[in-house]
């Protein structure tokens, strides 16, 4: 305890010089931009901002980056409450009550409790990712190379059961990710792979042309031609106080909220999406007003608005304590520690004390930042609403061909995320999820390597993954895994994944 | 036809594309593998993926149920990708910009001429002012020295 104490002050001492605070407090407004702009997700503005971040010291970038993420989180809010659009992904269930309660005249209550809820949960969950990483990282440096293989190999299920959707088809674009990432020279033998005399793909394909590729070029592609957009209600400021009954009735959904985010967001998948789903599932289930769900019950946002801010943050854990992601998002932020030349793994926390706990101390400053900016001055970010589309999609195409381009000053990185936003457009039309492809790229040259060491060292035998203990703790959590997914193929029964796509469907 | 027996398909075809493109990789052994060995093992999962797909998949949307009315501006887009991968180099940020953004605002979205005329000229001069200069990222100049 008095370890962490004297840790956090090295961090608070590194964040609040003036550099660091300045790059949170811009991480943290451009990440509410990002958010209340449909279109442009945490990840396609994580990806365009990293080449700035180029010039910065890896504290000031990662700090900067890492206040995208979870301004991105309050600023989908408003957009689902005032207009029924979620900013972002994990703003759907928000659209649900949100907007219920705008069309009631409750804009401004549900924008509050949205943010204030949104501020809990964040502060809490950097205390859960304080007190939970280190540990974690001192017990991963038990880990060799089948370990590593079981973890990944389980990592990798999760992600295919838990991204929704049909799960067969996850596990497809997982492994369609992770022959992308095996593009480019086999480190083992020095052999070209896949790579057709291009010397530009020796080095690979890179995760920022695939993610902006995939996220922001796909999303642009299918939405450049849709209609007008409809009319943005505007809240007053003195019309933002929530009443004490709706204060009252929101203090539980954000404790449940809280919990339930932070421990799903350590799951890989899309965990800030699923948190939100399962907060709104678990509040209509506890409410002893159930029939008020969809029709403007303040439950309904607290929960999902509280769960996707800590679900942001539990997302951080097993990649700052393992070096191992648990999205596309956290993927991205892992390049980013990578182009600065850290490597991340288990010793990232004991040899880069000044880098994880200044972002730690980042995010609690950042967190409060973030309520300032979002209850006073939400008048001023819904007027991004009023750009109109036919506008802000070139303007968002030029900054991915700066931000892909600008990574390593190659157009063949162009290409590459031309190429990907062609693929993400016909996956999306195709009904296939894309977050599991960034994730394979990423994961693919650790996934090989570990398991060609494995094999290695156990001269061929495979029993090697579960004659070690922890490794095959994680091979039967990966069975558990693929028996859950088999279940509703033999029941006949709608599980919740299904219903999950079916809600973003709807909304 | 439906979407995911087409996505089936496709995904098989791919499988197949992949263990033929690792004929030129050694394989390595079980005690060695080599680089050819997990891009191999993942085209045969993958391969038996698109072919569950194929066979179970009867019940998905059809392919003629699809809408594309973004259809126009999502090829005019892709053109544009493709454009700006060739030219960035070649003309230089600045004036690829002006070109890929002129026919955006002023072919594809038919806006007044001044209004492109603002837009282009300050977004693609303004943003290379801010990256380049600002926040020291480099972007290319072409051969005419924009």
């Amino acid at each position: 305890m008095a370890e962490t104490l004297q840790n956090l002050l090295l961090g608070f001492s590194t964040a609040l010089t003036a550099h660091n605070f300045f790059y949170a407090f811009m991480g943290c407004l451009i990440g509410t931009m990002v958010g209340v702009l449909p279109g442009v997700g945490p990840l396609a503005g994580i990806s365009l901002l990293l080449p700035s971040t180029f010039g910065l010291d890896p504290t000031g970038g990662l700090i900067l980056l890492a206040g995208v993420f979870y301004g991105a989180m309050y600023g989908g809010s408003t957009t689902s409450i005032l207009m029924r659009i979620p900013g972002e992904a994990a703003s759907v269930m928000t659209c649900i009550d949100g907007y219920a309660m705008a069309l009631k005249g409750r804009a401004g209550p549900a924008l509050a409790i949205a943010a204030i809820g949104s501020y809990v949960a964040g502060t809490i969950s950097v205390v859960g990712l304080m007190f939970l990483a280190p540990p974690l990282a001192r017990f991963a440096l038990r880990f060799g190379p089948p370990e590593y293989f079981s973890l990944l190999a389980l990592g990798l299920l999760v992600l295919g059961y838990m991204t929704g959707g049909s799960m067969i088809k996850n596990l497809a674009m997982i492994i369609l990710g992770l022959l992308f990432g095996m593009i480019g020279i086999d480190h083992m033998s020095g052999y070209f792979r896949f790579s057709y005399g291009i010397v530009a793909l020796g080095d690979g394909i890179g995760v920022v042309p695939v993610a902006v590729g995939l996220f922001g070029i796909a999303e642009i592609l299918a939405t450049a031609g849709n209609p007008l957009r409809p009319d943005v209600l505007k809240p007053k400021l003195k019309d933002l106080l929530p009443s004490r009954q709706e204060f009252r009735d929101s203090i539980f959904p954000i404790g449940r909220g809280t919990i339930l985010g932070f421990l799903i967001g350590i799951i890989p998948g899309s965990a800030h999406i699923i948190s939100t789903f399962m907060s709104y599932a678990v509040e209509r289930r506890v409410s002893k007003h159930p029939e008020k769900f969809g029709h403007g019950a303040i439950e309904g946002v607290a929960g999902p608005e509280s769960a996707n801010n800590a679900a942001s943050c539990g997302a951080l854990v097993p990649m700052l304590a393992l070096g191992v992601p648990t999205g596309p998002v956290p993927a991205v932020l892992l390049a980013a520690l990578m182009i600065h030349g850290i490597n991340p793994g288990p010793l990232f926390i004991k040899e880069q004390p000044t880098i994880f706990w200044g972002l730690v101390a980042s995010m609690y400053l950042g967190n409060f930042m973030l309520l300032l900016l979002n209850l006073p001055l939400v008048g001023i970010f819904i007027n991004f609403l009023r750009i109109p589309y036919r506008i802000l999609y070139p303007i968002i195409l030029m900054f991915c061909i700066i931000g892909v381009y600008a990574v390593n000053t190659s157009f063949v990185d162009v290409g590459i995320m031309s190429v990907m936003g062609v693929l993400g457009y016909l996956l999306r039309k195709f009904d296939f999820e894309t977050a599991p492809v960034v994730l394979g790229v990423v994961l693919a040259p650790i996934i090989e390597m570990s398991l060609r060491q494995s094999l290695a060292m156990s001269n061929g035998a495979y029993i090697i993954f579960i004659q070690r203990p922890i490794s095959a703790v994680f091979l039967g959590a990966s069975l558990v895994m693929i028996f859950l997914a088999v279940k509703p193929l033999v029941w006949k029964r709608k599980d919740w994944r299904e219903r999950l796509a079916e809600a973003e469907k709807k909304s | 036809m439906t979407i995911d027996r087409i996505g089936g398909i496709a995904l098989f075809l791919l499988a197949g594309y992949v263990a033929f493109e690792t004929r030129v990789l050694p394989l390595g052994n079980h005690q060695i593998p080599g680089p050819g060995y997990l891009p191999l093992l993942l085209a045969v999962v993958l391969g038996f993926l698109g072919v569950f797909l194929i066979a179970t998949k009867k019940n998905a949307p059809s392919f003629r149920s699809l809408k594309w009315p973004e259809g126009i501006h999502a090829l005019a887009l892709v053109a544009c990708c493709f454009f700006a991968t060739f030219a960035i180099e070649v003309l230089g940020y600045r004036v690829t910009m002006l070109i890929v953004l002129g026919f955006l605002f002023g072919v594809l979205e038919r806006m007044k001429i001044w209004w492109v005329l603002g837009l282009t000229l300050g977004l693609s001069f303004g943003s290379y002012y801010v990256f380049n200069n600002v926040l020291m990222v480099i972007l290319p100049r072409g051969g005419l020295g924009f």
